[in-house]
Protein backbone atom coordinates (compact mmCIF):
# COMPACT_ATOMS: atom_id res chain seq x y z
CA UNK A 1 0.00 0.00 0.00
CA UNK A 2 1.47 3.01 -1.36
CA UNK A 3 2.37 6.41 1.60
CA UNK A 4 -0.09 8.22 0.17
CA UNK A 5 -3.07 5.80 0.36
CA UNK A 6 -2.43 4.87 3.70
CA UNK A 7 -1.70 8.92 5.15
CA UNK A 8 -4.73 10.05 3.65
CA UNK A 9 -6.94 7.64 6.25
CA UNK A 10 -4.86 8.44 9.14
CA UNK A 11 -8.12 10.62 10.98
CA UNK A 12 -9.95 6.93 10.99
CA UNK A 13 -7.08 4.63 11.60
CA UNK A 14 -5.26 6.53 13.99
CA UNK A 15 -8.37 8.19 15.95
CA UNK A 16 -11.67 6.33 15.27
CA UNK A 17 -13.05 9.41 13.34
CA UNK A 18 -15.95 7.76 11.80
CA UNK A 19 -19.47 9.80 10.51
CA UNK A 20 -23.45 10.09 11.64
CA UNK A 21 -25.76 10.70 9.89
CA UNK A 22 -27.86 13.70 10.83
CA UNK A 23 -30.69 12.72 9.58
CA UNK A 24 -31.05 9.19 11.35
CA UNK A 25 -27.92 9.46 13.78
CA UNK A 26 -26.69 6.28 12.92
CA UNK A 27 -23.10 6.24 13.47
CA UNK A 28 -20.27 4.92 10.67
CA UNK A 29 -16.66 3.71 11.10
CA UNK A 30 -14.76 4.16 8.54
CA UNK A 31 -16.92 7.69 7.62
CA UNK A 32 -19.09 7.16 5.03
CA UNK A 33 -20.68 9.86 2.51
CA UNK A 34 -23.83 8.76 2.18
CA UNK A 35 -26.10 7.16 4.79
CA UNK A 36 -27.49 3.31 4.10
CA UNK A 37 -29.83 3.62 6.52
CA UNK A 38 -32.08 6.26 5.81
CA UNK A 39 -35.05 5.44 3.71
CA UNK A 40 -33.99 8.34 1.41
CA UNK A 41 -30.48 8.19 1.30
CA UNK A 42 -29.58 10.94 -0.95
CA UNK A 43 -31.21 13.12 1.48
CA UNK A 44 -27.96 12.20 3.77
CA UNK A 45 -25.71 13.35 0.90
CA UNK A 46 -23.70 16.36 2.76
CA UNK A 47 -25.15 15.72 5.88
CA UNK A 48 -23.08 13.16 6.93
CA UNK A 49 -21.08 15.09 10.15
CA UNK A 50 -17.68 13.44 11.79
CA UNK A 51 -18.08 11.44 15.15
CA UNK A 52 -15.75 10.10 16.71
CA UNK A 53 -15.97 6.36 18.52
CA UNK A 54 -15.07 5.68 21.72
CA UNK A 55 -12.65 2.74 20.98
CA UNK A 56 -15.08 1.15 23.94
CA UNK A 57 -16.56 -2.55 22.28
CA UNK A 58 -17.00 -6.18 23.06
CA UNK A 59 -15.82 -9.20 21.07
CA UNK A 60 -18.29 -9.77 18.40
CA UNK A 61 -16.58 -13.05 17.12
CA UNK A 62 -12.72 -13.81 16.86
CA UNK A 63 -10.34 -15.74 15.22
CA UNK A 64 -7.27 -17.03 16.24
CA UNK A 65 -4.72 -16.84 12.93
CA UNK A 66 -1.88 -19.04 12.01
CA UNK A 67 -1.38 -18.20 8.56
CA UNK A 68 -0.88 -14.74 8.40
CA UNK A 69 -1.66 -11.81 6.64
CA UNK A 70 0.80 -10.00 4.27
CA UNK A 71 2.72 -8.32 6.67
CA UNK A 72 1.99 -10.13 10.08
CA UNK A 73 4.02 -13.02 9.55
CA UNK A 74 5.83 -12.25 12.77
CA UNK A 75 2.76 -12.18 15.13
CA UNK A 76 1.18 -15.93 14.49
CA UNK A 77 -0.39 -17.00 16.28
CA UNK A 78 -2.65 -13.66 16.43
CA UNK A 79 -6.44 -13.03 17.87
CA UNK A 80 -8.33 -11.52 15.22
CA UNK A 81 -11.33 -10.21 16.26
CA UNK A 82 -15.18 -8.30 15.02
CA UNK A 83 -15.39 -5.75 17.78
CA UNK A 84 -18.74 -4.29 18.29
CA UNK A 85 -18.43 -0.68 19.52
CA UNK A 86 -20.87 0.92 21.85
CA UNK A 87 -21.59 3.40 19.73
CA UNK A 88 -22.73 0.75 17.00
CA UNK A 89 -20.36 -0.05 13.92
CA UNK A 90 -18.38 -3.01 14.20
CA UNK A 91 -14.57 -2.74 13.69
CA UNK A 92 -12.33 -5.28 12.52
CA UNK A 93 -8.84 -5.75 14.95
CA UNK A 94 -6.48 -8.02 16.25
CA UNK A 95 -6.51 -8.28 20.16
CA UNK A 96 -3.62 -7.79 21.86
CA UNK A 97 -2.04 -8.12 25.22
CA UNK A 98 -4.64 -11.59 25.85
CA UNK A 99 -3.44 -15.19 26.27
CA UNK A 100 -5.04 -16.90 23.28
CA UNK A 101 -7.02 -19.10 25.52
CA UNK A 102 -8.01 -16.09 27.10
CA UNK A 103 -10.47 -15.10 24.50
CA UNK A 104 -13.88 -15.16 24.06
CA UNK A 105 -17.19 -13.75 22.92
CA UNK A 106 -18.59 -11.08 24.80
CA UNK A 107 -15.33 -9.79 26.43
CA UNK A 108 -15.27 -6.23 27.07
CA UNK A 109 -12.35 -4.49 24.97
CA UNK A 110 -10.94 -1.39 24.45
CA UNK A 111 -8.97 0.38 21.18
CA UNK A 112 -5.33 1.11 21.48
CA UNK A 113 -3.10 2.95 19.04
CA UNK A 114 -0.53 0.18 18.03
CA UNK A 115 2.25 -0.37 15.18
CA UNK A 116 0.25 -2.88 13.01
CA UNK A 117 2.78 -3.64 10.70
CA UNK A 118 5.99 -3.19 8.45
CA UNK A 119 5.47 -3.04 4.64
CA UNK A 120 7.71 -4.31 1.64
CA UNK A 121 11.53 -3.98 1.57
CA UNK A 122 11.45 -0.28 2.72
CA UNK A 123 9.81 -1.08 6.16
CA UNK A 124 6.97 1.50 6.05
CA UNK A 125 5.22 0.84 9.32
CA UNK A 126 1.55 1.30 9.13
CA UNK A 127 0.30 2.47 12.64
CA UNK A 128 -3.51 1.96 13.52
CA UNK A 129 -5.66 0.32 16.16
CA UNK A 130 -5.57 -2.57 17.88
CA UNK A 131 -7.78 -3.79 20.67
CA UNK A 132 -6.66 -5.08 24.44
CA UNK A 133 -9.20 -6.27 27.21
CA UNK A 134 -10.10 -3.13 29.73
CA UNK A 135 -7.75 -2.54 32.39
CA UNK A 136 -10.83 -2.42 35.38
CA UNK A 137 -11.85 -5.60 33.89
CA UNK A 138 -8.76 -7.48 34.64
CA UNK A 139 -8.49 -9.04 37.57
CA UNK A 140 -6.73 -8.10 40.36
CA UNK A 141 -7.75 -4.63 39.44
CA UNK A 142 -5.12 -2.66 39.53
CA UNK A 143 -4.88 0.68 41.60
CA UNK A 144 -7.02 3.51 40.33
CA UNK A 145 -4.19 5.93 39.94
CA UNK A 146 -2.60 3.61 37.26
CA UNK A 147 -6.46 2.80 35.53
CA UNK A 148 -6.57 6.69 34.86
CA UNK A 149 -3.26 6.29 33.23
CA UNK A 150 -3.67 3.43 31.13
CA UNK A 151 -7.09 5.12 30.13
CA UNK A 152 -5.50 8.74 29.28
CA UNK A 153 -2.67 6.67 26.97
CA UNK A 154 -5.34 5.65 24.46
CA UNK A 155 -5.79 7.91 22.12
CA UNK A 156 -9.39 7.90 22.11
CA UNK A 157 -10.55 8.29 25.86
CA UNK A 158 -14.12 9.40 26.46
CA UNK A 159 -14.20 11.97 23.42
CA UNK A 160 -18.08 10.64 21.58
CA UNK A 161 -19.17 13.14 20.30
CA UNK A 162 -18.16 15.43 17.09
CA UNK A 163 -14.84 15.30 16.16
CA UNK A 164 -12.50 18.04 15.27
CA UNK B 1 -35.64 -11.42 -23.77
CA UNK B 2 -35.81 -15.01 -25.03
CA UNK B 3 -34.48 -18.61 -23.79
CA UNK B 4 -30.72 -19.11 -23.52
CA UNK B 5 -29.36 -22.74 -23.48
CA UNK B 6 -25.97 -24.27 -22.50
CA UNK B 7 -24.80 -26.09 -25.97
CA UNK B 8 -21.68 -27.36 -25.18
CA UNK B 9 -18.96 -27.70 -22.11
CA UNK B 10 -15.11 -28.25 -21.45
CA UNK B 11 -12.78 -27.84 -18.55
CA UNK B 12 -9.04 -28.42 -18.43
CA UNK B 13 -8.18 -30.53 -15.15
CA UNK B 14 -7.88 -28.59 -12.13
CA UNK B 15 -4.53 -28.82 -10.05
CA UNK B 16 -0.85 -27.52 -9.65
CA UNK B 17 -0.31 -27.28 -13.79
CA UNK B 18 3.36 -25.88 -13.84
CA UNK B 19 3.58 -27.25 -17.43
CA UNK B 20 1.04 -25.00 -18.79
CA UNK B 21 0.73 -21.40 -19.26
CA UNK B 22 -2.67 -18.74 -18.27
CA UNK B 23 -3.24 -18.68 -22.58
CA UNK B 24 -3.10 -22.53 -22.87
CA UNK B 25 -5.27 -23.69 -20.10
CA UNK B 26 -8.00 -20.75 -21.12
CA UNK B 27 -7.77 -22.33 -24.69
CA UNK B 28 -8.19 -26.11 -23.80
CA UNK B 29 -11.27 -25.02 -22.17
CA UNK B 30 -12.93 -22.55 -24.70
CA UNK B 31 -11.88 -25.43 -27.27
CA UNK B 32 -13.19 -28.18 -25.93
CA UNK B 33 -16.58 -26.47 -25.33
CA UNK B 34 -17.01 -25.54 -29.09
CA UNK B 35 -16.12 -29.24 -29.61
CA UNK B 36 -18.54 -30.54 -27.46
CA UNK B 37 -21.27 -28.07 -28.89
CA UNK B 38 -20.61 -28.64 -32.27
CA UNK B 39 -20.25 -25.03 -33.30
CA UNK B 40 -17.26 -23.65 -35.46
CA UNK B 41 -15.50 -20.64 -34.85
CA UNK B 42 -17.52 -18.94 -38.04
CA UNK B 43 -20.61 -19.29 -35.80
CA UNK B 44 -19.12 -17.11 -32.89
CA UNK B 45 -20.59 -13.98 -32.16
CA UNK B 46 -18.03 -12.93 -29.08
CA UNK B 47 -16.32 -13.86 -25.50
CA UNK B 48 -17.12 -13.85 -21.92
CA UNK B 49 -14.03 -14.22 -19.59
CA UNK B 50 -14.46 -14.08 -16.22
CA UNK B 51 -11.04 -13.88 -13.95
CA UNK B 52 -10.07 -12.40 -10.62
CA UNK B 53 -6.16 -11.57 -10.84
CA UNK B 54 -4.56 -12.03 -13.72
CA UNK B 55 -2.95 -8.53 -13.20
CA UNK B 56 -1.35 -9.90 -9.73
CA UNK B 57 -0.95 -13.83 -10.73
CA UNK B 58 1.18 -13.26 -14.30
CA UNK B 59 1.39 -9.85 -14.96
CA UNK B 60 -1.08 -9.81 -17.41
CA UNK B 61 -3.91 -7.83 -17.93
CA UNK B 62 -6.43 -7.31 -20.88
CA UNK B 63 -6.59 -11.13 -21.01
CA UNK B 64 -10.10 -11.53 -22.99
CA UNK B 65 -8.94 -10.70 -26.40
CA UNK B 66 -5.42 -12.64 -25.51
CA UNK B 67 -7.28 -15.80 -25.29
CA UNK B 68 -9.48 -14.77 -28.43
CA UNK B 69 -6.01 -14.21 -30.14
CA UNK B 70 -4.23 -17.17 -29.41
CA UNK B 71 -7.18 -19.36 -29.49
CA UNK B 72 -6.88 -18.30 -33.54
CA UNK B 73 -9.95 -15.79 -33.79
CA UNK B 74 -7.90 -12.59 -33.31
CA UNK B 75 -8.76 -12.22 -37.37
CA UNK B 76 -12.28 -12.29 -36.72
CA UNK B 77 -11.91 -8.91 -34.66
CA UNK B 78 -14.85 -10.01 -32.16
CA UNK B 79 -16.23 -8.84 -28.56
CA UNK B 80 -14.06 -10.26 -26.10
CA UNK B 81 -15.05 -9.11 -22.62
CA UNK B 82 -13.03 -9.83 -19.32
CA UNK B 83 -15.30 -9.40 -16.33
CA UNK B 84 -14.39 -9.47 -12.50
CA UNK B 85 -15.96 -9.99 -9.26
CA UNK B 86 -13.25 -12.14 -7.26
CA UNK B 87 -14.13 -15.50 -6.96
CA UNK B 88 -17.10 -15.25 -8.38
CA UNK B 89 -15.82 -13.77 -11.62
CA UNK B 90 -16.74 -17.27 -13.50
CA UNK B 91 -20.22 -16.75 -12.60
CA UNK B 92 -20.60 -13.05 -13.23
CA UNK B 93 -19.51 -14.05 -16.71
CA UNK B 94 -21.92 -16.44 -17.21
CA UNK B 95 -24.62 -13.57 -15.97
CA UNK B 96 -22.93 -11.38 -18.77
CA UNK B 97 -22.86 -13.84 -21.51
CA UNK B 98 -26.82 -15.23 -20.50
CA UNK B 99 -27.63 -11.28 -20.66
CA UNK B 100 -26.21 -11.25 -24.82
CA UNK B 101 -28.05 -14.13 -25.95
CA UNK B 102 -31.37 -13.10 -24.16
CA UNK B 103 -31.17 -10.07 -25.27
CA UNK B 104 -30.72 -11.09 -28.72
CA UNK B 105 -27.67 -9.02 -29.22
CA UNK B 106 -25.54 -12.16 -29.76
CA UNK B 107 -26.60 -15.73 -30.64
CA UNK B 108 -23.62 -17.92 -30.12
CA UNK B 109 -20.67 -17.17 -27.54
CA UNK B 110 -18.49 -18.45 -25.12
CA UNK B 111 -18.10 -18.14 -21.72
CA UNK B 112 -15.15 -18.76 -20.12
CA UNK B 113 -13.04 -18.87 -16.86
CA UNK B 114 -9.73 -19.41 -15.77
CA UNK B 115 -7.24 -18.60 -13.16
CA UNK B 116 -2.94 -19.29 -12.40
CA UNK B 117 -2.68 -19.38 -9.05
CA UNK B 118 0.67 -21.26 -9.14
CA UNK B 119 2.65 -18.84 -10.96
CA UNK B 120 3.33 -17.31 -7.53
CA UNK B 121 3.89 -18.91 -3.96
CA UNK B 122 1.07 -20.21 -2.04
CA UNK B 123 1.55 -17.18 0.31
CA UNK B 124 1.54 -14.49 -2.34
CA UNK B 125 -1.83 -16.40 -4.05
CA UNK B 126 -3.30 -15.98 -0.61
CA UNK B 127 -2.50 -12.41 -0.31
CA UNK B 128 -3.92 -11.58 -3.72
CA UNK B 129 -7.42 -13.97 -3.31
CA UNK B 130 -7.59 -11.70 0.00
CA UNK B 131 -7.72 -8.39 -1.62
CA UNK B 132 -11.58 -9.69 -2.64
CA UNK B 133 -12.05 -8.82 1.05
CA UNK B 134 -11.94 -5.25 2.05
CA UNK B 135 -8.47 -4.92 1.76
CA UNK B 136 -8.71 -1.08 3.67
CA UNK B 137 -10.78 -2.20 6.62
CA UNK B 138 -10.09 -5.93 6.99
CA UNK B 139 -6.78 -7.17 5.21
CA UNK B 140 -4.88 -4.40 6.51
CA UNK B 141 -5.80 -5.04 10.27
CA UNK B 142 -4.54 -8.54 10.11
CA UNK B 143 -7.27 -10.47 8.40
CA UNK B 144 -7.19 -13.52 5.43
CA UNK B 145 -10.17 -14.80 3.74
CA UNK B 146 -9.87 -17.87 6.28
CA UNK B 147 -9.52 -15.57 9.58
CA UNK B 148 -12.90 -14.06 8.26
CA UNK B 149 -14.57 -17.29 7.76
CA UNK B 150 -13.36 -18.30 10.69
CA UNK B 151 -14.88 -15.36 12.84
CA UNK B 152 -18.45 -16.36 10.64
CA UNK B 153 -17.78 -20.15 11.96
CA UNK B 154 -16.91 -18.97 15.14
CA UNK B 155 -20.28 -16.69 15.42
CA UNK B 156 -22.29 -19.74 13.96
CA UNK B 157 -21.18 -22.18 16.59
CA UNK B 158 -22.23 -19.68 19.48
CA UNK B 159 -25.45 -18.85 17.57
CA UNK B 160 -26.81 -22.00 16.50
CA UNK B 161 -24.96 -24.94 18.92
CA UNK B 162 -22.93 -25.35 15.03
CA UNK B 163 -20.30 -27.88 16.27
CA UNK B 164 -17.02 -28.06 14.56
CA UNK B 165 -17.42 -31.58 13.70
CA UNK B 166 -20.58 -30.79 11.22
CA UNK B 167 -18.26 -28.64 9.21
CA UNK B 168 -15.79 -30.76 9.43
CA UNK B 169 -17.67 -32.97 7.34
CA UNK B 170 -17.99 -31.22 4.44
CA UNK B 171 -14.57 -31.92 3.73
CA UNK B 172 -14.94 -35.03 4.19
CA UNK B 173 -17.93 -35.10 2.27
CA UNK B 174 -16.19 -33.24 -1.12
CA UNK B 175 -13.70 -35.52 -1.25
CA UNK B 176 -15.97 -38.69 -1.29
CA UNK B 177 -17.10 -36.58 -3.97
CA UNK B 178 -14.16 -35.44 -5.65
CA UNK B 179 -12.69 -39.04 -5.69
CA UNK B 180 -14.96 -39.45 -8.77
CA UNK B 181 -13.79 -36.80 -10.81
CA UNK B 182 -10.62 -37.39 -13.18
CA UNK B 183 -10.39 -33.54 -13.51
CA UNK B 184 -10.34 -32.94 -9.50
CA UNK B 185 -7.18 -31.45 -7.76
CA UNK B 186 -7.60 -33.15 -4.78
CA UNK B 187 -8.71 -36.81 -5.55
CA UNK B 188 -7.81 -38.67 -1.99
CA UNK B 189 -10.86 -39.45 0.44
CA UNK B 190 -10.28 -38.07 3.98
CA UNK B 191 -10.96 -38.71 7.26
CA UNK B 192 -12.84 -36.37 9.93
CA UNK B 193 -10.29 -37.17 12.05
CA UNK B 194 -7.68 -35.94 9.38
CA UNK B 195 -9.66 -32.74 8.95
CA UNK B 196 -9.93 -32.21 13.38
CA UNK B 197 -6.48 -32.98 13.09
CA UNK B 198 -5.15 -30.76 10.55
CA UNK B 199 -2.59 -27.91 11.06
CA UNK B 200 -4.44 -24.85 12.02
CA UNK B 201 -5.15 -21.57 9.70
CA UNK B 202 -7.47 -19.65 11.28
CA UNK B 203 -9.30 -20.98 14.41
CA UNK B 204 -11.81 -23.08 13.97
CA UNK B 205 -10.51 -23.75 10.85
CA UNK B 206 -8.03 -25.89 9.46
CA UNK B 207 -5.84 -26.49 6.67
CA UNK B 208 -8.33 -29.27 5.31
CA UNK B 209 -11.05 -27.09 6.16
CA UNK B 210 -9.96 -24.39 3.63
CA UNK B 211 -10.09 -24.99 -0.47
CA UNK B 212 -6.74 -25.21 -2.26
CA UNK B 213 -5.20 -22.46 -4.68
CA UNK B 214 -5.50 -24.04 -7.86
CA UNK B 215 -4.70 -23.74 -12.04
CA UNK B 216 -7.61 -24.24 -14.53
CA UNK B 217 -10.22 -22.87 -16.76
CA UNK B 218 -13.81 -23.87 -17.89
CA UNK B 219 -16.28 -22.72 -20.83
CA UNK B 220 -19.14 -23.34 -21.84
CA UNK B 221 -20.93 -22.27 -25.39
CA UNK B 222 -24.70 -20.37 -24.93
CA UNK B 223 -27.24 -19.56 -28.07
CA UNK B 224 -30.27 -18.90 -27.87
CA UNK B 225 -32.77 -22.36 -26.79
CA UNK B 226 -35.09 -22.10 -29.87
CA UNK B 227 -31.98 -23.35 -31.85
CA UNK B 228 -30.40 -25.48 -29.55
CA UNK B 229 -31.13 -28.61 -31.02
CA UNK B 230 -29.20 -27.78 -34.38
CA UNK B 231 -25.96 -28.12 -31.86
CA UNK B 232 -26.97 -30.61 -29.30
CA UNK B 233 -29.53 -33.21 -28.71
CA UNK B 234 -29.66 -32.57 -24.78
CA UNK B 235 -29.75 -28.72 -24.65
CA UNK B 236 -29.97 -27.22 -20.67
CA UNK B 237 -32.09 -23.81 -20.41
CA UNK B 238 -30.73 -21.33 -17.86
CA UNK B 239 -33.98 -21.02 -16.02
CA UNK B 240 -32.51 -18.05 -13.90
CA UNK B 241 -29.02 -15.92 -13.77
CA UNK B 242 -29.36 -13.79 -10.77
CA UNK B 243 -26.60 -11.89 -9.22
CA UNK B 244 -27.02 -9.53 -5.95
CA UNK B 245 -24.29 -7.87 -4.00
CA UNK B 246 -23.56 -6.66 -0.03
CA UNK B 247 -21.30 -4.68 2.02
CA UNK B 248 -17.59 -6.03 1.40
CA UNK B 249 -16.35 -6.02 4.60
CA UNK B 250 -17.78 -8.68 7.05
CA UNK B 251 -17.97 -6.29 10.11
CA UNK B 252 -20.74 -4.35 7.88
CA UNK B 253 -23.45 -6.91 7.11
CA UNK B 254 -26.36 -6.90 8.91
CA UNK B 255 -25.90 -10.28 10.53
CA UNK B 256 -22.40 -11.98 10.08
CA UNK B 257 -24.12 -16.20 9.51
CA UNK B 258 -26.11 -15.19 7.40
CA UNK B 259 -24.76 -14.34 3.62
CA UNK B 260 -27.75 -12.10 2.46
CA UNK B 261 -26.49 -12.14 -1.31
CA UNK B 262 -26.71 -15.50 -1.09
CA UNK B 263 -30.32 -15.45 0.32
CA UNK B 264 -31.47 -12.19 -2.65
CA UNK B 265 -29.59 -13.93 -5.50
CA UNK B 266 -31.02 -17.42 -4.63
CA UNK B 267 -34.91 -16.07 -3.69
CA UNK B 268 -34.98 -14.21 -6.95
CA UNK B 269 -33.95 -17.03 -8.71
CA UNK B 270 -36.84 -19.31 -7.84
CA UNK B 271 -39.17 -16.69 -8.11
CA UNK B 272 -38.15 -16.10 -11.60
CA UNK B 273 -38.39 -19.67 -12.31
CA UNK B 274 -41.58 -20.49 -10.15
CA UNK B 275 -39.43 -23.40 -8.63
CA UNK B 276 -38.71 -23.88 -4.95
CA UNK B 277 -35.38 -25.24 -3.34
CA UNK B 278 -37.17 -28.40 -2.94
CA UNK B 279 -37.12 -28.97 -6.96
CA UNK B 280 -33.08 -28.73 -6.94
CA UNK B 281 -31.77 -32.33 -7.30
CA UNK B 282 -28.35 -31.50 -7.56
CA UNK B 283 -26.43 -28.26 -6.43
CA UNK B 284 -22.88 -26.86 -6.38
CA UNK B 285 -22.23 -24.59 -3.60
CA UNK B 286 -19.52 -22.30 -2.40
CA UNK B 287 -16.98 -24.21 -0.15
CA UNK B 288 -14.65 -22.92 -0.12
CA UNK B 289 -13.68 -22.75 3.59
CA UNK B 290 -16.67 -25.48 5.42
CA UNK B 291 -18.48 -23.30 7.54
CA UNK B 292 -19.25 -21.73 3.79
CA UNK B 293 -20.82 -24.82 2.79
CA UNK B 294 -23.57 -24.82 5.63
CA UNK B 295 -23.58 -20.80 5.54
CA UNK B 296 -24.56 -21.37 1.88
CA UNK B 297 -27.34 -24.12 2.08
CA UNK B 298 -29.27 -22.01 4.85
CA UNK B 299 -29.23 -19.46 2.86
CA UNK B 300 -29.95 -21.06 -0.74
CA UNK B 301 -33.26 -22.27 1.38
CA UNK B 302 -32.20 -25.79 1.08
CA UNK B 303 -32.31 -26.19 5.49
CA UNK B 304 -33.60 -23.59 7.66
CA UNK B 305 -30.82 -20.94 9.51
CA UNK B 306 -29.43 -22.57 12.30
CA UNK B 307 -29.54 -26.11 10.98
CA UNK B 308 -26.92 -26.26 8.62
CA UNK B 309 -24.50 -28.32 10.64
CA UNK B 310 -26.82 -31.52 11.86
CA UNK B 311 -28.48 -31.63 8.00
CA UNK B 312 -25.36 -31.50 6.54
CA UNK B 313 -24.11 -34.39 9.22
CA UNK B 314 -26.79 -36.43 8.53
CA UNK B 315 -25.94 -37.37 5.20
CA UNK B 316 -29.04 -35.32 3.48
CA UNK B 317 -26.43 -33.88 0.67
CA UNK B 318 -24.61 -37.15 -0.09
CA UNK B 319 -25.50 -39.60 -2.66
CA UNK B 320 -29.20 -41.20 -1.85
CA UNK B 321 -29.88 -38.54 0.58
CA UNK B 322 -32.76 -36.74 0.59
CA UNK B 323 -31.22 -33.74 -1.44
CA UNK B 324 -30.55 -32.17 -2.76
CA UNK B 325 -27.10 -34.07 -3.93
CA UNK B 326 -24.32 -31.38 -3.62
CA UNK B 327 -21.01 -30.75 -4.91
CA UNK B 328 -20.77 -34.20 -6.71
CA UNK B 329 -17.50 -32.64 -8.36
CA UNK B 330 -15.81 -31.88 -5.14
CA UNK B 331 -16.83 -28.74 -4.80
CA UNK B 332 -13.82 -26.26 -4.26
CA UNK B 333 -12.69 -28.40 -1.62
CA UNK B 334 -11.82 -31.35 -3.81
CA UNK B 335 -11.61 -30.42 -7.69
CA UNK B 336 -9.97 -27.30 -6.78
CA UNK B 337 -10.10 -23.51 -6.65
CA UNK B 338 -8.96 -21.52 -9.85
CA UNK B 339 -11.09 -18.59 -8.71
CA UNK B 340 -12.21 -17.22 -12.14
CA UNK B 341 -12.83 -20.56 -13.45
CA UNK B 342 -14.92 -21.78 -10.35
CA UNK B 343 -18.35 -20.50 -11.58
CA UNK B 344 -18.16 -22.35 -14.72
CA UNK B 345 -16.71 -25.48 -13.46
CA UNK B 346 -19.28 -25.57 -11.50
CA UNK B 347 -21.77 -25.49 -14.51
CA UNK B 348 -20.11 -27.54 -16.60
CA UNK B 349 -20.69 -30.16 -13.68
CA UNK B 350 -24.28 -29.47 -13.63
CA UNK B 351 -24.64 -30.03 -17.10
CA UNK B 352 -23.01 -33.35 -17.28
CA UNK B 353 -25.88 -34.39 -14.24
CA UNK B 354 -28.21 -32.97 -16.00
CA UNK B 355 -27.49 -34.31 -19.21
CA UNK B 356 -26.82 -37.65 -17.40
CA UNK B 357 -23.17 -37.98 -18.27
CA UNK B 358 -21.69 -37.81 -14.90
CA UNK B 359 -20.97 -41.74 -14.42
CA UNK B 360 -19.94 -42.73 -10.94
CA UNK B 361 -21.17 -39.23 -9.75
CA UNK B 362 -24.34 -39.45 -11.62
CA UNK B 363 -27.38 -38.41 -9.51
CA UNK B 364 -30.29 -40.30 -11.05
CA UNK B 365 -32.97 -38.80 -12.52
CA UNK B 366 -31.28 -35.08 -12.26
CA UNK B 367 -33.63 -32.51 -13.58
CA UNK B 368 -32.87 -28.67 -11.61
CA UNK B 369 -29.63 -28.07 -11.21
CA UNK B 370 -28.69 -24.83 -9.19
CA UNK B 371 -25.00 -23.37 -9.26
CA UNK B 372 -23.56 -20.74 -6.29
CA UNK B 373 -20.55 -19.13 -6.71
CA UNK B 374 -19.52 -16.34 -4.04
CA UNK B 375 -17.19 -13.77 -4.45
CA UNK B 376 -14.59 -12.24 -1.31
CA UNK B 377 -16.59 -12.94 1.74
CA UNK B 378 -20.31 -12.48 -0.01
CA UNK B 379 -20.15 -9.06 -1.35
CA UNK B 380 -20.92 -11.03 -4.18
CA UNK B 381 -23.13 -13.76 -5.08
CA UNK B 382 -24.20 -15.16 -8.13
CA UNK B 383 -27.03 -18.03 -8.38
CA UNK B 384 -27.64 -20.04 -11.61
CA UNK B 385 -30.85 -22.84 -12.28
CA UNK B 386 -30.20 -24.87 -15.21
CA UNK B 387 -32.36 -27.03 -16.26
CA UNK B 388 -32.67 -30.14 -18.59
CA UNK B 389 -34.63 -30.16 -21.61
CA UNK B 390 -36.79 -32.95 -22.23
Amino acid sequence: MSIARFWRETPQRYNLGGSKCSDCSTVYFPPRSVCPNCSSHRRSIGRMVPFQLSGDGEVFSYTIVHEAAEGFDMQVPYVLALVKTVEGPMLTGQVVDIETGEIRIGLPVRAMFRKLREEGKAGVIHYGYKFAPREEDRAPGPPPGQRDAARAATPTAERGSTAA
Amino acid sequence: MRDVAILGAGMTRFGELWDRSFREIGIEAGLGAMVDARVSSAQLDGIYFGNMAAGSLIEQEHIAPLILDYAGLGSRHLPAIRVEGGGASGALALHEGFLAVASGLYDIVVVGGAEKMTDVTDERGSDIASATADHEWEVVFGATLPSLWGMIARRHMHEFGTKREEFAQVSVHDHEMGSKNPNAHYRNRITLPQVLGAGPVAEPLGMLDCAPLSDGAAAVVLGPLEIARKYTDTPIRIAASQVATDSMAVQHRREITTVDATVESAQRAFRLARRAPSDVQVAEIHDAYSIAALVSLEDLGFVPKGKGGPEFASGRFAHGGAGPTVNTSGGLKSQGRPFGAVGIAQVVELVRQLRGEAKDRQVSGAQLGLAHDLGGTGATSVVHLLERVN
